[in-house]
């Protein structure tokens, strides 16, 4: 088992026997399906604005190139840098070599997953840039020294508690139990984060090729303040962001909000055209769009999982998903997490390496059918299944399964084998769950289901 | 070989092989979407009433659930009679604001000293400011959302800085749902963009603490709309 494996079943094992940590996670997503079942039943037609955003992620991704060049050319056009990154190391050094351009020595960044991805912020600060999270989930996060928790609820595993110790520890503030209190703390610190910065970095939602603009959908209005005060704005996004038209915000707005929180629209949602244009007098002097490649054209060559670059990460599928809600979001060790995470990391980073995340799933389809854009997540687990195996079979798997077929090929000894099995099954009270015990795995914490008496041949028999 | 270059012809070479069509496998035609999808979006999303009453209603609806205090008025005077009781009341001492028809009428009835946004500013004035007052591109009744942007609403900072955003509205700029926003900023604006164009729904908010709400976040804490 490899490292990441490994990592992985140890934390897996601890958390799902965590009844508290089971507690919190509940709590906070019972409270967002109340909100999220509301919202969705105001639409008119749900299941099919599901199908026609789906539609028109379809078009974009398979389209791309075109739409990439739409996008950029528009950009330009208005006064903005966009820069092309073919892996995480170009787009950290272009990243790092505007802030050293720049002279600038503090960084203010609102949310941004695809920083995580390349992880960013060790390159900033190993180049002397102080960078400060500005969501205040994720300055919760990087206080501790912790990867966000969830794409969208970065501090979903911490308690009012936790995080006014938190503060206490790094910010020398008065402990106190209310949520207000905690958060007027952090707008208190950041507020003057924002006017010192000299750089505004954010991520985006959305890329609307038509116009050359991104959009960010946000609640705190932590984004607004990022791209508004510091001088020079840099945008990170990865290729996949692309919708065709300005219309299509329409659509994809209020899906996301409704998915992604429970609600019907975000905060704010804002779009981004360029640098300060003539006429106007706050805002970035320079704005760079930074596009990232970094794997994503390696898992759109596979045709039958392309759709998984349709994913506007919204969080849906992990809120979702039994296994995330029982193992939590740092288990994963991957920047995304949750059923989307466990199909696009073996395509971002390695099939082998990151094999296990696709078996860390019941197959119960609640992903695929929790997804806005109907991503067919639950048949990409499988696929990247049966792809490992092409790519590495395991030898005593395929002599179990040559061994089986035999078996079930032949009444006889298939009868035989019955018997056995209730035989066998009598003494295995004996050595269920300890090392003796052939069927360890299952039996440590679970029990067998006893085989029936009688066999249905039997029963046939008896009854005709 | 440049980065852009080698993007876009690994893009063009995993494009060679068609993907199966969107959605779910169940209605799988086998055959790849002809043509784009059509954008008649407003079938799909929440219903918006026809007259201005449902819309109006609609709107206020919204906005109360997102905790912005909307207020409508018969006429100007009324509003702005409203606006100066609220300046009373929360003993406002200095204002954001830039120009315009609607804010200029009103900062002339506050009299008080005003932060202008739209020539060059002091961004530490602005955030001493109690109020930034705006005016806004549309009413969204669909969604209870404000459309601001860089050049109808003072700027990028006006709308987030200040601790309370007041907006100031005519009634024909309410638009029933989010399509026709995006269409009237099209229109509107043509080409040329503002650098910035924000959808505002309620004040500032955030639930990343036990995912409980609380107001004001980074912006704004409170979110007022008058519309005559």
């Amino acid at each position: 088992m490899n490292t990441s494996a490994h990592q992985f079943h140890e934390q897996a094992t601890r958390l799902s026997h965590d009844l508290r940590h089971r507690a919190l996670i509940q709590t906070a997503l019972e409270k967002y399906e109340v909100k999220r079942d509301e919202k969705k039943a105001v639409f008119q037609d749900w299941q099919g604005a599901r199908q026609r955003a789906a539609e028109i992620k379809w078009e974009a991704v398979n389209h791309l190139d075109a739409y990439l060049v739409d996008f950029a050319r528009k950009l330009e056009g208005r006064g903005t840098k966009v820069h092309w990154a073919e892996n995480g190391e170009q787009a950290r050094e272009i990243i790092v070599g505007i802030a050293r351009a720049k002279g600038a020595r503090a960084l203010i960044k609102s949310k941004s997953m695809t920083s995580e991805e390349i992880h960013l912020n060790e390159s900033l600060e190993q180049s002397g840039v102080s960078v400060v999270e500005s969501d205040l989930g994720e300055y919760i996060v990087q206080l501790r020294g912790e990867a966000p928790y969830h794409i969208v609820f970065p501090a979903m595993h911490l308690t009012r508690d936790e995080i006014s110790d938190l503060f206490t520890r790094k910010l020398g503030t008065p402990p106190t139990k209310s949520p207000e209190e905690l958060t007027m703390i952090a707008r208190r610190v950041l507020r003057q984060k924002y006017i010192q910065a000299d750089i505004g970095l954010t991520g985006a939602n959305f890329a609307v090729a038509e116009t050359g603009m991104i959009s960010i959908t946000e609640n705190e209005g932590n984004s607004r303040l990022t791209s508004a005060l510091p001088k020079t704005m840099i945008t990170l996004l990865g290729i996949e962001k692309i919708v065709p038209q300005l219309a299509d915000l329409a659509l994809f707005l209020p899906m996301l909000a409704t998915v992604g929180a429970g609600q019907l629209i975000s905060g704010y949602n804002t779009l981004y055209g360029g640098p300060r244009q003539p006429g106007e007098f706050d805002g970035p002097e320079e704005f760079h769009v930074v596009l990232l490649d970094n794997q994503r054209t390696v898992l759109m060559s596979d045709p039958e999982q392309r759709d998984a670059l349709h994913c506007i990460r919204c969080g849906a599928c992990l809120n979702a998903c039994p296994v995330y809600r029982n193992i939590g979001g740092h288990t994963y060790g991957t920047a995304y997490s949750g059923p989307i995470g466990s199909v696009i990391t073996p395509h971002l980073r390695g099939l082998l390496e990151w094999k296990h995340l696709s078996y860390a799933s019941s197959l119960c389809g609640a992903c695929t059918e929790a997804c806005p854009v109907q991503v067919q997540l639950h048949h990409h687990l499988l696929q990247n299944r049966r792809n490992v195996n092409r790519q590495k079979p395991v030898w005593w798997e395929k002599l179990a399964f040559r061994a089986f077929a035999v078996l079930a090929n032949s009444p006889g000894l298939w009868r035989l084998a019955q018997k056995a099995g209730r035989l066998a099954q009598k003494a295995h009270p004996l050595i269920k769950g300890g090392a003796l015990d052939p069927a360890r795995p299952w039996t440590q914490s679970r029990d067998l289901p006893p085989l029936a008496k009688e066999t249905f041949r039997d029963y046939w028999r008896k009854r005709r | 070989m440049n980065a852009r270059d080698a993007i876009l012809a690994r893009i063009k070479e995993a494009l060679r092989t068609p993907a199966p069509p969107a959605g779910a496998r169940d209605h799988d035609s086998g055959h790849p979407p002809t043509g784009a999808p059509s954008r008649d979006f407003s079938r799909f999303l929440p219903a918006v009433g026809d007259s201005f009453e449902d819309r109006i209603q609609s709107f206020r609806a919204a906005a109360a659930e997102l905790k912005a205090d909307f207020r409508l008025f018969e006429t100007q005077e009324q509003a702005l009679a409203s606006l100066r009781q609220l300046s009373a009341e929360e003993k406002w001492q200095r204002l954001g604001s830039h120009r315009g028809a609607l804010t200029d009428a009103a900062c002339e009835i506050l009299r008080l000293p005003v932060v202008q946004t739209d020539q060059a500013y002091d961004v530490a004035a602005l955030e001493a400011c109690d109020a930034g007052l705006s005016e806004c591109d549309a009413l969204v009744a669909q969604t209870g959302s404000v459309v601001v942007s860089s050049r109808s609403a003072g700027g990028r900072a006006l709308s987030v800085l200040p601790p309370h955003h007041v907006v100031l509205a005519r009634r024909d700029q309410l638009v029933p749902d989010l399509p026709q926003a995006l269409a009237m900023i099209q229109k509107k604006y043509g080409d040329h963009y503002p650098s910035m164009i924000s959808f505002i729904t309620g004040p500032s908010r955030t639930g990343d603490i036990e995912r409980i709400l609380v107001l004001g976040a980074h912006g704004p804490k409170k979110l007022t709309i008058f519309c005559f």
